[in-house]
């Protein structure tokens, strides 16, 4: 093989990243996972995780990213917590730009997930974290005996609702459809709870100003058939509505579509050899842990049989 | 200083606003996923910092005052004190050079 640093290095350490590593240690390949904050991403924030197989009791997100990092360490996966500035390719290697230097590799995963998306209306960002949150599990503890707010319909949306209700004393769920995309499941519990008067749902409604001179107090809604618009009194509001990828550091390497996903093949190649993408980074239909892992041990068997062949020449 | 210094409600101000030095202020709670992922991060600096910042935790959990009187309803808050006023305030987990920036701004 070339002299380069390591075969494989992997951007991003949640689970599609760690389940990479996991497939390339296997393949006894040299890898290098670099991860921005901690192992785990969005999984971290998740409080219970019931859908991925396995699990029949659930298991909360921090422990199935704990379990995914040892079984890749096990397997001799090395993690740097370490931020990535850029990547250059290059024929036959790739190069990492690190803060404090740079790192090349045979091959090169970016599995950098994606982000919560903001709603973009007034107020939002000024009353971030003085009412505003974009994670439940982090924060519904500031709001015991309160009445606040869900926005969302997803499967996220619909978990964190559930997950609030523990604390909140009442939620007002707001959703821009007249159905939710969520779960079935979690769509009876939601309304199981509608019917206990512990959440309201707002349907076909969206928020278009959140209102408090420090703190968060309301939170204006316009419903979108009617145009009608109620001002809510609320303490609290989380947002679950959608993700945005971490792709804009590479924007003017490689294509992406409208939103910012990254295109790939089946294998998850992208159109530069050697580099290859996995999990909520890519464009594709459904995110979800599941689709992650596979997304990961795809792209790290597709990494192997590419390096396999660069060696052979 | 190597380590971050645990602060509680009952220390805060002898701590935190009495100190000569810049204080990075780290809220943070055991449940709080983001808040393990700038953990090691807080360390870093404290170790990098050491003699110019005073790094600093405070468990959200076991001290309710303090984040009350700050007005703090998300984890992680990371507050920048100096000379007793809040200089900076960062919500959420942010990459290290985040928080580097607002120390410099604050040095």
């Amino acid at each position: 093989m070339p002299a380069w640093d390591y075969d494989l290095i992997i951007i991003g350490g949640g689970p599609a990243g760690l389940t990479a590593g996991i497939y390339a240690g296997r393949a006894r390949l040299k890898t290098l996972l670099l991860e921005k904050l901690i192992h785990g991403g969005q999984m971290m924030t998740t409080d219970l995780v019931e859908n991925y197989p396995g699990f029949p009791e659930g298991i909360t997100g921090f422990e199935l990213s704990d379990r995914m990092r040892q079984q890749a360490e096990r397997f001799g996966l090395l993690i740097r917590s370490q931020e990535v500035l850029e990547l250059k390719p290059g024929q036959p290697m790739h190069t990492v730009v690190l803060p404090d230097g740079q790192l090349t590799a045979g091959a090169v995963i970016i599995a950098t997930g994606a982000r919560y998306r903001r709603l973009g209306v007034p107020g939002e960002d000024k009353l971030t974290g003085r009412g505003v949150s974009f994670c439940a599990t982090c924060d519904g503890a500031f709001f015991k005996d309160e009445t606040i707010a869900m926005v969302g319909g997803g499967d996220n949306a619909l978990t964190e609702a559930l997950f609030l209700e523990r604390f909140a004393k009442k939620i007002h769920l707001i959703h821009r459809r007249d159905q939710f995309r969520g779960a079935k499941y979690l769509q009876e519990r939601v309304f199981q709870l509608e019917k206990l008067d512990k959440v309201e749902i707002h349907w076909d409604s969206e928020v278009v100003e959140f209102l408090g001179p420090d703190n968060l107090e309301a939170a204006k809604i316009k419903n979108v058939r009617t145009l009608e618009e109620t001002l809510l009194p609320i303490t609290g509001a989380f947002i679950a509505i959608g993700m945005l990828p971490n792709s804009g550091w590479l924007k003017d390497l490689l294509p992406l579509d409208d939103w910012g996903f990254l295109f790939t093949d089946v294998i998850m190649a992208t159109e530069i050899p050697g580099i290859f993408a996995a999990g909520d980074v890519r464009a594709k239909l459904w995110r979800q842990i599941s689709t992650a892992v596979g997304d990961g041990s795809v792209a790290a068997i597709a990494a192997g049989n590419y390096l396999e062949e660069l060696k052979r020449g | 200083m190597a380590e971050p210094l645990q602060v509680s409600d009952a220390d805060f101000e002898q701590e935190i606003l009495k100190s000569d030095i810049p204080v990075l202020v780290d809220f943070w709670a055991a449940w709080c996923g983001p808040c393990r992922a700038i953990g090691p991060v807080v360390e870093e600096l404290a170790r990098d910092y050491a003699g110019k910042v005073k790094v600093a935790k405070m468990n959200v959990d076991e001290n309710a005052k303090t984040p009350a009187k700050y007005g703090i309803r998300a984890i992680p808050t990371l507050i920048i004190f100096k000379g007793g006023q809040v200089a900076e305030q960062i919500t959420g987990a942010v990459s290290r050079s985040i928080i580097e920036n607002a120390l410099k701004k604050a040095l």
